[in-house]
């Protein structure tokens, strides 16, 4: 009998072709670090949007996303450094929603790092939320890589404070996509101030992962795919050798890189947006380098979410995608073209058609 | 309009069975209503000889290590191959598997076979069970082939089919034979295809008419259970969490999902270990893949013929028809308010299906039996 399994060894040698196939092994890759730094990985989950619909009840489908990526993480083996959750823990900031989603990210087995969304954020403008998780922005080491958390959510003072007569409507409207109400995101001046004085200490060589929710770049302004000052978050960066940029909000697959920033969506536990160039009314700005995913089955609650184990090799991310009912997928960092590529699916020619529904 | 699309589609189907040169059921031209062609693989095309060789290999007893278990044991054709009412299939010596017995009718039509998709085909499937201590108990497939080899009707059979004899009969041949015989039991043309595919307005009942309904809407099953405008298979040839069996053991996944990380097992291996161990088998594909998305998943099985061949699951945990719906219904937990399982597929969810609404899918089910089985519709449920 032949043997059928692949050893941990030549899942290595065979990552590329594996990634073509269903399914994500628990056991993950270990990369070592050329220079001999220890390699390590992390988990990301994010954009649970969990929802109170009445009275304690929460939207079903949200919550089997949020449970199913917590179970499923737990099980990594080896298993990651520490978790990070993207920000949108809850759909409307109300204490009820931060709570259930509180309750399942705690049975997380690992340190967890979490970034703030703007649904965890307008109803009170991030009180609640950092009553359980602390600051809204924030830095770190670890294994000579520097972590750094955004709040890159907020905008313009008056929008937030003197335009809505309740908080549940400044959410609301928040909330909205082409809501012409709407305002762009941003990180703002204080927040630039501190990331100035925190990189200050960092050495240049040093690789540095910057989580935030929304984009850092500018795509799409009317789904607030968006920041109003990337520019000079990027400046601020522009210095690093090795810059990685990681975050939720878009509920897809993108990647880009812009100078020496890799950056890198994650898909959310809840659901699936479309792309935006598919939407007319407005120009999009969608990296071009970014392969879209295959799109859902709308039958299967879960296609299209999912969440991501990533690899840091050199200080470079390898984003590995767990996409439930879906082909998983690895975007990760190519020294030859100095971009983020997908392994599998890069050359037109290998990739999976979009479904056709008539 | 709608008629002249239906023979629209009639023409098509029609044409696509002339198409296939040695692909079909012996005794019919083209596959049955609402089957498509029979897919056969280039190296064992189906003859008359080889089927009824495939026949006698598949009911010989003597090819298990106690002398009294064959294929057919579990496979029963008068239980229309299943081994109904049992749970689990029962091997040599009365020992219990983990699984329950699928049919073999149509299961040609199966991308993959066994349970949980461990086999490519059905000429590998069939080498399995010969070894499977609780199956037929083999050490190898040895005693086999010293039968065929040795047995004059045997040896005038894989002479004439495969011009071989001696020492060039091999588990190649034994299994051909055996997967052509199986490969003839494709059945269709029942109630449900002579009103869809014939426009046989009367062949269902207004409950089964409702329940129809119910399965393509409300119900939720045609996602996986695929009915297509020119055949049904009532498979979608994929692997779901439904809550069955991984249910029992949530607590400990992790354990027992590590089990199979580390351990470099052959297929041999995996194939006992699934069968003999309750907890293992529960894991479902993941056992196979590693796979996160196939953690307690099994896959879809046809719903042809399947009001008889009771019990249902992988595990024969739900005795009737109704218990399976109630279980869809109340989103993959077999009791109202048990806990779901972390890792359910995301298509199941309740249902909000009325008592009536049930009964009306359990009717339409009903309407799945083939003729050459109907006279075993009943008998299931009385056992």
């Amino acid at each position: 009998m032949s043997k059928y399994r692949l050893s941990r060894r030549d899942f290595l040698k065979s990552a590329g072709a594996l990634a073509a196939a269903s399914s994500l092994p628990v056991s993950m890759v270990e990369l070592a670090f050329a220079d001999g730094r220890k390699n390590f990985t992390f988990a990301y989950i994010s954009d649970a949007h969990i929802q109170e619909i009445t009275g304690g009840k929460f939207v079903r489908n949200w919550d089997r996303g949020l449970i199913r990526a917590v179970a499923e993480t737990n099980l990594l083996d080896p298993k990651p450094d520490f978790v990070v959750f993207g920000g949108d823990l809850a759909q409307l900031g109300k204490k009820s929603e931060l709570d259930h989603g509180a309750e399942m990210l705690a049975k997380l087995d690992y340190k967890t790092y979490c970034v703030l969304g703007e649904h965890d954020y307008y109803l009170d403008l991030g009180k609640y939320w950092s009553k359980l998780y602390g600051d809204q922005y924030y830095s770190w080491d670890h294994k000579d890589v520097h972590f750094i958390t955004l709040n890159s959510i907020i905008t313009f003072d008056e929008w937030t404070h003197d335009r809505w007569p309740s908080d549940e409507q400044r959410m609301l409207e928040m909330a909205g996509l082409d809501n012409p109400n709407g305002s762009p995101f941003m990180v703002g001046k204080e927040q630039r101030e501190w990331l100035r004085n925190d990189l200050e200490k960092v050495k240049k060589d040093t690789p540095v992962v910057l989580f935030s929710h929304s984009p850092i770049q500018k795509i799409y302004k009317g789904w607030n795919f968006w920041t109003d000052d990337a520019e000079e978050v990027q400046a601020l960066l522009k210095p690093f050798d090795d810059v990685t940029v990681i975050y939720g909000h878009v509920h897809q697959i993108q990647y880009n890189q812009i100078s020496n920033i890799s950056f890198h969506a994650v898909m959310a536990t809840a659901w699936p947006w479309p792309y935006p160039q598919s939407y007319a009314q407005a120009k999009s700005h969608l990296p071009k380098l970014t392969v879209p995913m295959n799109r859902a089955d709308p039958f299967f609650e879960r296609d299209a979410t999912g969440w991501q184990l990533i690899d840091l090799e050199s200080g470079r991310t390898a984003m590995n995608y767990n996409l439930y009912n879906n082909t998983n997928r690895t975007v990760a960092f190519d020294p030859k073209t100095g971009k983020p590529m997908d392994t599998a699916f890069q050359d037109p020619n290998d990739r999976v058609l979009p479904q056709t529904r008539y | 309009m709608k008629t002249l699309l239906v023979c629209a589609l009639l023409t098509a189907g029609l044409l696509c069975g002339v198409i296939v040169t040695h692909g079909g059921p012996a005794k019919g031209e083209g596959p049955p209503l609402g089957l498509p062609p029979v897919p056969v693989p280039e190296d064992n095309p189906q003859t008359p000889d080889k089927i009824a060789l495939g026949d006698q290999l598949f009911h010989d007893e003597r090819f298990s290590s106690t002398g009294d278990v064959s294929c057919a044991t579990c496979h029963d054709v008068e239980k229309a191959f299943t081994d109904s009412p049992l749970k689990v299939s029962e091997g040599i010596n009365k020992l219990t598997g983990t699984r329950n017995a699928p049919t073999v009718l149509n299961a040609v039509y199966m991308r993959t076979q066994f349970w949980d998709g461990r086999s490519p085909s059905l000429e590998d499937q069939a080498l399995h069970p010969f070894l499977n201590p609780v199956e037929m108990g083999l050490k190898d497939h040895q005693p086999i082939l010293e039968i065929v080899r040795t047995d004059p009707e045997y040896m005038k059979a894989f002479k004439s089919v495969f011009e071989k004899t001696g020492d060039e009969i091999t588990m190649k041949e034994v299994t051909q034979a055996i997967a052509a015989f199986e490969r003839a039991q494709v059945v269709g043309d029942t109630p449900f295809d002579r009103y869809f595919y014939k426009g046989e307005t009367d062949a269902l009942t207004a409950s089964q008419k409702r329940g129809f309904e119910i399965f393509v809407n409300q119900g939720r099953c045609v996602s996986c259970h695929v009915i297509e405008q020119t055949q049904a298979l009532f498979t979608d040839n994929r692997f779901h969490n439904i809550g069955v069996g991984i249910n029992d053991i949530q607590g400990e996944v992790p354990g027992l999902a590590r089990k199979f990380l580390y351990a470099e097992a052959t297929m041999t291996e995996v194939d006992v270990e699934v069968l003999t161990n309750k907890k293992s088998s529960e894991l479902g594909r993941f056992a196979i893949t590693r796979g996160f998305d196939d953690l307690g998943s099994f896959k879809t099985p046809t719903l042809r013929n399947i009001a008889i061949t009771a019990p249902y699951m992988h595990d024969g945990s739900l005795a009737t028809l109704r218990d399976v719906v109630v279980h869809y219904n109340n989103g993959g937990v077999t009791k109202e308010g048990d806990t779901v399982n972390d890792y359910l597929s995301g298509g199941i969810r309740p249902l909000n299906l009325t008592d009536k609404e049930i009964n009306d899918l359990v009717a339409f089910m009903e309407a799945l039996t083939s003729p050459e089985f109907a006279h075993l519709a009943g008998k299931a449920d009385k056992k």
